[in-house]
C-alpha cells in the first residue's frame, strides 16, 4: 500500500509553527526559526498540517512502501 | 488526542484584553510594545521563532475564531501573498508607516503639533477616539504615541481578520511583519552560526 508523508516547501515556509501545533504525532519542529522540519519516521501522513498551513506550502507525498 | 493545554495556550486572552483596553484608556496601548520586543529578543538571543510558534496571542485568537468558531473559508492564500516580494514589501511598508508614526509623536512631543485624539485605521481612516483619552502623563507625546501605536495594532488586527475570513485562520502569520522580521533575524543568526561550525 502507498504511504503518505508530509513535505514542506522550505523556501516558502514562514516558520509560524501552525503545523507543529496541530500535529498529533509531534513530528514537526521549527528548530532554527527558518522553516518547519518534519520527522519522516514519526509522520503518518494524516494531512492535518497540510490543511492547517496558512501559506499552504505543505503537501503529502506518496511513497511506495 | 491532543496534549494537555499549557499556560501559553491562553495568551489569546491577553491579546483580546489589550484590544478592549484601548477602547477605555488609550495609554494601555503602550503595553503592545511587549509584542514587539519579546519576539525580537527571543529571535536575537535564542535564534528561534518560539514567539510565533508558542506565545503569539494574536495567532491563537485567529485560530480560535477562524478555526474553532469557523469564521474562515479555509481557502488557500493567493500565491502572490506568500511570495517573498510581498512579505518583504509589506515589512518595508510597515516600517515606513511606523517611522512616520514615531515622527508624528516627536512633533507632538516637541510642541510643534497638537495632540490628535484619533485612531487611524488602515493608514487612512481617522476614527474619533477622544472617549478613550483621559489626560496623559509627562507630555502629550506620550498620548500621541499611544494613539499611533494602537492604530498600528488595530490596523494589523483588522487586516489579519479579513485574511482570516477569506483564507485560512492564521493567514496573517504569512505576511506578519514581526514574523518576517524574526525569521530574517533567525536566518542571519543561524546562518552565521552554521558557518562558524563549518570553519
Amino acid at each position: 500500500m502507498a504511504k503518505r508523508k508530509a513535505i514542506v516547501s522550505t523556501q516558502e515556509c514562514v516558520a509560524c509553527g501552525c503545523c507543529a501545533r496541530i500535529c498529533p504525532r509531534s513530528a514537526i519542529t521549527i528548530p532554527h526559526g527558518i522553516y518547519a522540519v518534519i520527522d519522516r519516521e514519526l509522520c503518518v501522513g494524516c494531512g492535518k498540517c497540510v490543511k492547517e498551513c496558512p501559506a499552504s506550502i505543505i503537501s503529502l507525498e506518496v511513497t511506495e512502501a | 488526542m491532543k496534549e494537555k493545554k499549557k499556560w501559553y495556550d491562553y495568551l489569546w486572552i491577553v491579546s483580546l484584553t489589550y484590544l478592549i483596553l484601548g477602547f477605555f484608556n488609550i495609554l494601555f496601548a503602550w503595553l503592545g510594545l511587549f509584542c514587539f520586543f519579546i519576539p525580537l529578543a527571543i529571535a536575537m538571543i535564542k535564534g528561534n521563532k518560539a514567539y510565533c510558534n508558542r506565545y503569539c496571542g494574536r495567532g491563537q485568537l485567529f485560530s480560535l475564531i477562524g478555526g474553532r468558531f469557523g469564521l474562515s473559508r479555509k481557502k488557500d492564500i493567493p500565491g502572490w501573498m506568500r511570495s517573498a516580494y510581498f512579505r518583504y514589501g509589506f515589512l518595508i511598508f510597515f516600517f515606513i508607516m511606523f517611522f512616520l508614526m514615531l515622527w508624528n509623536t516627536w512633533l507632538v512631543f516637541a510642541g510643534a503639533k497638537n495632540l490628535g485624539t484619533v485612531v487611524t485605521l488602515l493608514w487612512t481612516f481617522k476614527l474619533p477616539w477622544h472617549w478613550a483619552y483621559h489626560g496623559t502623563l509627562f507630555s502629550d507625546g506620550v498620548a500621541q504615541f499611544a494613539f499611533g501605536f494602537y492604530s498600528v495594532m488595530l490596523t494589523s488586527t483588522v487586516l489579519g481578520f479579513l485574511t482570516m475570513v477569506l483564507f485560512k485562520p492564521r493567514s496573517w502569520c504569512v505576511y506578519c511583519p514581526m514574523g518576517t522580521m524574526t525569521q530574517l533575524i533567525c536566518k542571519a543568526k543561524n546562518g552565521a552560526a552554521s558557518q562558524k561550525q563549518e570553519a
